[in-house]
């Protein structure tokens, strides 16, 4: 990703989002649904769109599925972000 | 907006006796507490190692942080359990406390140390947060003037500050929350509203369209 692109990626915002409060609260249920393979994105793109958008709570979402799929730590999902903006 | 998202599956008899266990009295009680505890400290363990290549922690800290984790994620389970609507597992409802929690100790260690700079206005890291290529120069440097104006004249002085924070500095989004005695949603949503002007304030100047930027 060049400069143009990032920036890009920080100036847009998606009035689908949910914000933190909502998407911590739903976590749980969602890392669950994720986990099962279920289709998140069409079933709670609020959700979706915030953990994309926001570092920290996709940052706890990557871990919780890291969890739930029994791998904790190494293996299975992808690295953590240095810092999403 | 709120969603309503529901559970992949029943309630699992292990998720049904937790609960029961967890708030009831006696030996019953205390070797649910344990047993739980042992559970908390292995997925902290393996978040604090997940996420230990961005952290300035080094072995037995990341390990007090994870001992920290799993105890204050017990404390509140335990307080929370009639918030346990058996939407999933109790597991996975008990694990994202240990995220949570894993989350605010981290965002505090950075909050202490000496390195961190929460108002030092750095814009001349700004080109190399969003990775704009110095040889190029000539064509973003415009851009970013435009932006640092926007910053400066359109946002509040609350939007600035968390903008000139994360942006610039770097500083973790948990730790501003401890800096500002606020929580990740209120700053979350500052720096929504401050990136909406932004952007709006750059179209206005003629540098972005709907369809993507507009280079001289």
């Amino acid at each position: 990703m060049n400069g143009w692109s990032a920036l890009d990626r920080f100036l847009r915002t998606d009035p689908r989002d949910v914000g933190c409060g909502e998407a911590m609260e739903m976590l749980h249920i969602y890392a669950e649904l994720a986990a099962a393979g279920a289709p998140v994105d069409e079933r709670c793109p609020g959700v979706a769109v915030h953990l994309r958008a926001c570092g920290p709570c996709g940052e706890d979402f990557e871990g919780l599925l890291a969890a739930v799929r029994g791998q904790g730590s190494l293996t299975g999902t992808r690295a953590p972000r240095p810092h999403r903006l | 907006m709120t969603e309503h998202i529901a559970a992949v599956a029943g309630l699992d008899a292990d998720s049904a006796e937790w609960p029961q266990a967890l708030a009831g009295t006696g030996p019953r009680r205390e070797e649910a507490l344990a047993r739980l505890h042992g559970l908390l400290l292995r997925i902290a363990r393996g978040e604090v190692a997940r996420r230990s290549p961005w952290l300035r922690l080094t072995g037995p800290e990341l390990d007090d942080v994870a001992y920290q984790a799993a105890a204050d994620a017990l404390v509140a389970i335990t307080s929370k359990l009639r918030q346990f609507r058996g939407e999933s597992r109790f597991t996975t409802w008990a694990y994202k406390f240990v995220m949570f929690e894993v989350s605010a100790k981290i965002g505090r260690h950075f909050w202490r140390h000496p390195g961190v700079r929460l108002d030092a206005e750095g814009w001349e890291r700004l080109p190399d947060r969003f990775g704009f290529d110095p040889a190029q120069e000539a064509e973003w440097r415009d851009l970013l003037g435009a932006l640092r104006r926007a910053v400066n004249e359109e946002l509040t002085a609350r939007q600035r500050r968390v903008f000139v924070a994360i942006v610039l500095n770097n500083v973790p989004l948990d730790t501003l929350v401890l800096e500002l005695a606020s929580n990740r949603n209120a700053i979350y949503q500052t720096l929504f509203d401050a990136r909406r002007k932004l952007r709006a304030a750059l179209a206005a100047d003629g540098y972005i369209g709907d369809d993507g930027w507009r280079r001289s």
